[in-house]
């Protein structure tokens, strides 16, 4: 063994407490390189390839000789004195040929994509590019699922997935990647095993987490294009947010009820969602697709129009929508666009911005304000359980039944001896109800029938009960016949 | 895992300060070589691990023999050099700048194979001749992607996109 030093360049020195000079004992080129990954492991993955092999821009030198013309290369043998010295090569270049010298097409692969690969604008070029991209999809449900259903046909290399939640009858009607036989299952189970049905040749990564402030960075970062289906305002501004930090693309879509929306925003080249809508609106102004319903043909369109935009980008062919938002009415079967701007006062993009990290997106969306809110609301009034208003009627006490819902929800399911006033006119009929009374107010979940109770105390009502958790309670406890929506 | 997060977006807001005669400089090389790729050294400071200040860009042959059009290549040669010439100079190699003909200033799977941690890479976009953008990366530590660099000037104002 000889004590030889090896030279560390300027870039690698931060894995070796700032030294430049290695010492190691050793008899060949390849251990003293051996010994010194060993003993600052971190720079193992920058001089070797995976497979173990020196990465071509590394280049070592034994006393200013490039080892490459060495005779023996690697196995050189070493003296004592002898210096080592780890010189990097630059390269580099743009990403139009990053297809072509890293990734090969399978004969199988050029039979699939046939149909893309003879239209110039793909070509085998384009293709290669799709099997080197990387999407990731926040949410596989109604969105998520058309648009990572035509990714992977496409042949997008690597599909990743966001979503913690289980398959739903409720999701059937309109996340297509799910069948009936997968409901009660994970969902990214059940989305993997499809698209890999589809395509085995892409590669689908799951990540089953809810997406936070702390985790949305560490898992955006390994993807190209993000395409964001979520349903609630907290994490569209976090993925709105966590792309704009790591100057990736967004290709977004939301609907609801007939209305859909379609833009990409990429603050590298035009404006982000917070361009767009500076601060979310309030919390409840807004209804989600679970309180406000969506036809289920509509994130079909939208999920596929964001998979078309994300190939473009991918290809780097057409116009992407970057700048212009698209809006989408299917009753009226019309389309709209509206031109954006990015604004020099947005606070994540502008030109001075004031957000440089995620921030906590429930409390910026009034998320938690709200549903504290609710709860004190909901605990606050007086309450009766499903059970015990059960009891109350088969014993023959006189109770006036008020449901609060809506008309249409009153034809899903009903009390028979309950009476329909919504909501929004409760006020006006206030005078038709007797304060003596017992009264017992529900809806569907127990949330609008706690205000409504509210505003019967205001107006005096002593005797007014919210009925605890509403008819999902009632089916739960008293009635399974009872259909839940 | 969150300590991993907040130094990411520490090291985001990492400055780049680049003099506008410097960028002038960088332009002038970068559409005199176009339709090719064009690359060259940044000599500089470490100010402190949120800002490192360009002294001097060094304009350095396209060691490649084809593909010049998309590709880039400083030898090890050339490497050393520069390096002799900075410590000359009493400043550091802080990275590299390299054009990217008709194409976004964001590196490709290619530039992120090739990448040295720590270095400063400026890439400058240049559409039909002429200069368009210019934006700095540095690879990030497990090597899967780039971090975005905030490049300034020597006022501390924003550049990079106002020459489009």
């Amino acid at each position: 063994m000889k004590t030889i030093s090896v030279i560390v360049p300027t870039p690698l020195r931060q894995y070796t407490e700032g030294r430049d000079k290695i010492e190691v004992e050793a008899g060949t080129v390849a251990q003293a390189l051996g010994q010194l990954t060993s003993r600052h492991s971190a720079l193992r993955r920058h001089l070797y390839t995976e497979d173990g092999s020196l990465r071509s821009f590394v280049n070592i030198y034994l006393n200013d000789e490039d080892i490459r013309y060495l005779e023996d290369g690697e196995e050189t043998g070493v003296g004592d004195g002898d210096e080592i010295r780890i010189v990097p090569s630059i390269a580099g270049g743009a990403a139009t040929v990053l297809g072509a010298d890293q990734v090969e097409l399978s004969r199988d692969e050029i039979r699939r994509y046939a149909r893309h690969i003879i239209m110039p604008e793909v070509g085998l070029e384009g293709q290669k590019k799709l099997k080197q991209a990387r999407v990731l999809l926040i949410g596989a449900g109604g969105l998520g699922s058309p648009a990572s259903l035509y990714l992977a046909a496409a042949g997008v290399g690597t599909i990743g997935l966001v979503d913690f939640d289980v398959v739903d009858y409720s999701n059937l009607q309109r996340q297509i990647i799910h069948g009936t036989g997968d409901v009660g299952r994970s969902k990214l189970a059940s989305a993997r095993e499809r698209l890999l049905d589809i395509n085995p040749e892409i590669t689908v990564e799951r990540h089953e987490v809810r997406l936070l402030s702390d985790n949305a960075m560490e898992i955006l970062k390994d993807y190209d294009i993000i395409v964001d289906g979520t349903d609630n305002f907290p994490t569209r501004y976090l993925v709105n947010d966590a792309c704009v930090l790591l100057g990736k693309p967004n290709v977004y879509g939301s609907i609801f009820r007939f209305e859909g929306q379609v833009s990409v925003f990429y603050a590298r080249e035009g404006p982000c969602y917070r361009c767009l809508f500076r601060e979310p609106p309030p919390p409840g102004l807004v209804p989600s697709c679970a309180e406000g319903g969506v036809l289920g043909v509509l994130p079909g369109i939208v999920g596929t129009m964001q998979a078309n935009e994300t190939v473009k980008l991918i290809l780097g062919q057409g116009e992407p929508l970057i700048g212009r938002l698209l809006l989408f009415d299917s009753l009226r079967m019309k389309f709209r666009e509206l031109r954006l701007r990015k604004d020099p006062d947005c606070p994540i993009c502008g030109e001075n911005p004031t957000i440089h990290e995620l921030i906590d997106y429930e409390a910026f969306c009034g998320v938690t304000e709200a549903a504290l809110e609710q709860q004190g609301l909901q605990g606050q009034v007086p309450t009766i359980t499903a059970t015990d208003l059960k009891a109350r009627l088969d014993a023959g006490d006189p109770i006036r039944i008020i449901d609060v819902r809506e008309p249409h929800e009153w034809n899903i399911c009903n009390l028979e001896t309950a009476e329909l006033i919504p909501l929004a006119s409760l006020p006006g009929q206030m005078n038709g109800l007797d304060s003596t009374e017992d009264i017992v107010v529900l809806c569907r979940s127990g949330a609008r029938s706690a205000r409504a109770v509210r505003l019967l105390q205001e107006a005096g009502f002593r005797r007014a009960y919210n009925l605890t958790g509403g008819l999902l309670a009632w089916s739960d406890e008293v009635d399974p016949s009872m259909p839940k929506y | 895992m969150k300590e991993e997060r907040s130094r990411e977006v520490a090291e985001r807001r990492i400055n780049l300060i680049l003099s506008r005669h410097i960028l002038a400089k960088i332009r002038a090389h970068v559409e005199g070589a176009y339709p090719e790729e064009a690359c060259g050294g940044l000599l500089g400071l470490v100010r402190d691990e949120r800002a490192i200040e360009v002294a001097d860009a060094v304009s350095l042959a396209n060691a490649r023999e084809e593909e010049r059009r998309r590709r880039y290549l400083i030898g090890p040669g050339a490497v050393v050099e520069l390096e002799r010439r900075a410590e000359a100079a009493n400043v550091q190699v802080v990275g590299y700048y390299h054009s990217h003909p008709d194409a976004a200033p964001v590196p490709s799977a290619f530039d992120r194979e090739h990448a040295w941690p720590w270095y400063i890479y400026l890439i400058v976009s240049v559409e039909n001749g002429r200069m368009a953008r210019a934006e700095a990366w540095r690879l990030a530590d497990d090597r899967r992607g780039f971090i975005s660099l905030l490049v300034g000037d020597e006022n501390r104002a924003t550049i990079g996109t106002q020459d489009r």
